[in-house]
């Protein structure tokens, strides 16, 4: 056999590389088309979102926007009239609808909300998760198997499943539609999604930076701190983002135990159907702010997510 | 620096003893190698020096302090890992800088004593590189620097050459003993290598499941094995075994092996009969077809200047290293004499040397029994 007809037997050629290139980039479409779909609906006017046929092609409107953020009252034109000019671009479309503003919606304070439980709720189950997946990894844990099958089993109902025991146990205790409440629910759900994952990236890193570390001259914590830490970033930030995209995304519990000053975005972007007709702009708008923090937690963290999925199997 | 005395040291791992009952002093500024077979325990008694492990029993002295119970930072000791255990997110001059770190050393000194470190293992221009693109003899020097720079009680290596490549590892192996020869650093070196431990060693401990089969230098150790163990683990290829039995006799000068006669350093004391060996180094082996003790030759290695030649014998195969000119052919039949001067007798049972003549002019040669 001739030198020129050798082909490789680990590189993809190039049309089995096309194949997989047209079915990404068929995938990718599909996946894309309910967020392109939602995207343009905040951007269109009501009576263009519920246009049929839809259209592809509007003029774009941040009426959306404008109703998300407020609340309106139907006047009599006579009233409008005899109000001022209108003051910007929002209290113009609404007056046009026969509105006026009447005050800021409560989209912003529940967005704010959501951050709040999500970013905490994530910050204390990696903290939990980091500490208490160290501890496995070094030290000789009493029944330390039993314990970490019993951390996993926490896991093999879904949540929701103990709704009603959690929602009683959280009115006794008047943890019922406090941000604290819900940090401490998703911290729980979270924390051992979060052991189990660092345990396998701190498993890879070799105990010998510790004791170098320790031997030089530094506690354990000191160690801890300086070496495992820095070498156990991307699977920080892995398991960070998979605790986000819970917390971020959780609907039922945060339904059944918020409904007012505690109250996250996901229970609250439906709620807007109802105010003032079937206002799906609005409700598009609130999806797509909704979407903005994840995404761009995601893009900042990419590089370690995408080796953080290997489970730390990159890890030289 | 400092002496290190190590003394009825023993580890259990439950069920599992280590180390049992360890007894040595590596002196201020000697340069000590543990030698042996993996799981033979020789790193749990390093780690347990170190402070990484506690002993189970027995108690461990650093320049006269007792240091048995103190944790590792307590200890003022430094230790070279065999994976070097650099750390990655660090370059090379934090590598070596980390341990001044933690004595609160004020910047402008770490870096004086890391360019002064650097300059002396010959690294100073990687002093800001990244540590992960690091040649692995580079990356050993690095390791080597971390430990140097702190000017610590003793240093401890863990097969640091273990992972280097044949060509490095032998060029370390000079580095590390002229590095030693200048700093004259009490070192403990831990190591299944005999090529490592005979060239760098002033003092050997050999140890086989948790216990010193012997404590000497290189040359007691390869010369007066104190038990088959060590005779059959030093040496490559290593000593010959020939059967043999009956007792021996203080004073006596011959035993029979195989029918043949064979003259032997004088017997020092009196053994009960018993299934016995004559150790024989290969180099000590001549062709000689007058010799009643017999063999056919079964194959050669030919290596250059000399050759290994297995010869089957009636108690099986034994290899001599001869002289690479003599022709032989697989089948021949030769006769084998050995030199008489540099024979060892064993038990075969407790695989003990019996005490000979060869023993005589040993004077730290001591055998150490668990």
């Amino acid at each position: 056999m001739s030198l020129t007809t050798a082909h490789s037997v680990v590189a993809p050629s190039a049309s089995s590389k096309r194949i997989a290139g047209a079915i990404i980039i068929a995938y990718a479409l599909i996946s894309i088309v309910p967020l392109l779909w939602i995207f343009a609906t905040s951007f269109k006017t009501p009576p263009d979102s519920i246009a049929y046929p839809p259209k592809i092609v509007f003029q774009p409107s941040i009426e959306g926007y404008c109703n998300l953020f407020t609340t309106r009252t139907r006047q009599t034109p006579e009233y409008i009239n005899s109000l001022g000019p209108a003051t910007g671009f929002c209290d113009e479309t609404v007056r046009k609808r026969n509105m006026v503003i009447a005050g800021p919606s409560n989209f912003l304070p529940r967005f704010i909300n959501s951050l709040v439980i999500a970013f905490g709720s994530t910050f204390c189950a990696v903290f939990l998760g980091t500490l208490s997946a160290y501890g496995f990894s070094r030290f000789k844990v009493p029944l330390a198997d039993d314990l970490l099958f019993f951390i996993l089993s926490t896991r093999f109902m879904p949540p929701i499943a103990v709704a009603i025991p959690i929602y009683l146990m959280y009115r006794e205790l008047g943890l019922s539609d406090t941000a604290l409440g819900m940090i401490l629910l998703y911290t729980a759900v979270n924390v051992s999604l979060a052991v189990w994952l660092l345990k396998g990236f701190i498993d890879e890193i070799p105990r010998e930076y510790e004791e170098a570390a320790m031997i030089d001259g530094y506690t354990r914590l000191q160690a801890f701190w300086r070496t495992v830490l820095p070498q156990a970033t991307t699977g920080i930030a892995a398991t960070a983002i998979f605790c986000l995209i819970f917390a971020w995304n959780e609907y039922a519990f945060a339904a059944l135990l918020t409904s007012g000053t505690a109250q996250t975005a996901p229970p609250f972007i439906p709620t807007i159907i109802g105010e003032g007709g079937q206002d799906w702009p609005a409700v598009a708008a609130g999806t797509t702010i909704f979407l903005v923090p994840i995404l761009v937690f995601t893009i900042l963290l990419r590089k370690q997510l995408l080796r953080g999925i290997t489970f730390g199997a990159v890890r030289k | 620096m400092a002496e290190i005395r190590v003394q009825h040291l023993r580890k259990a791992f439950g069920d599992f003893v280590a180390v049992q009952d360890s007894n040595f002093v590596v002196e201020d500024g000697e340069f000590f190698v543990m030698l042996g077979p993996s799981g033979c325990g020789k790193t749990t008694t390093l780690r347990m020096i170190a402070g990484l492990e506690l002993p189970t029993g027995g108690q461990i002295l650093l320049g006269g302090d007792d240091v048995t119970m103190l944790r590792a930072r307590e200890r003022d000791i430094a230790f070279v890992f065999q994976l070097f255990a650099l750390y990655p997110h660090m370059n090379v001059r934090k590598n070596i800088g980390f341990p001044l770190l933690a004595q609160g050393m004020s910047s402008a000194e770490i870096r004086s004593r890391v360019e002064e470190t650097a300059k002396l293992l010959r690294i100073d221009h990687l002093l800001d590189k990244s540590v992960s693109g690091l040649a692995g003899g580079d990356r050993q020097r690095v390791a080597l620097g971390r430990a140097i720079v702190r000017r610590p009680k003793c240093f401890l290596m863990d097969e640091p050459l273990g992972t280097l490549d044949t060509e490095f590892r032998d060029l370390m192996v000079h580095e590390l003993r002229e590095l030693h020869n200048r700093i004259h650093a009490t070192t403990v070196y831990v190591t299944h290598d005999q090529m490592e431990a005979m060239s760098m060693a002033d003092k050997i401990a050999v140890m086989n499941h948790g216990v010193i089969e012997q404590f000497g230098t290189p040359r007691e150790i390869y010369d007066r094995p104190a038990s088959m163990f060590v005779a059959d683990f030093i040496g490559s290829p290593p000593m010959n075994f020939l059967g043999f039995g009956g007792g021996l006799a203080k004073g006596a000068k011959e035993i029979v092996v195989q029918g043949a006669k064979v003259t032997v350093p004088e017997v020092r004391e009196d053994v009960a009969p018993a299934d016995m060996a004559l150790g024989i180094r290969p180099e000590h082996i001549r062709f000689d077809d007058a010799s009643k003790l017999r063999g056919a030759i079964y194959g050669t290695e030919y290596l250059g200047t000399t050759q290994i030649v297995a010869v089957e014998t009636s108690d099986g195969i034994i290899k001599a290293r001869v002289p690479a000119e003599i022709r032989l052919n697989a089948g021949d039949h030769v006769g084998l004499t050995l030199n008489s001067a540099r024979l060892s007798l064993f038990e075969k049972g407790s695989g003990r040397a019996v005490k000979t003549a060869i023993h005589d002019t040993a004077s730290q040669g001591r055998v150490q029994h668990g």
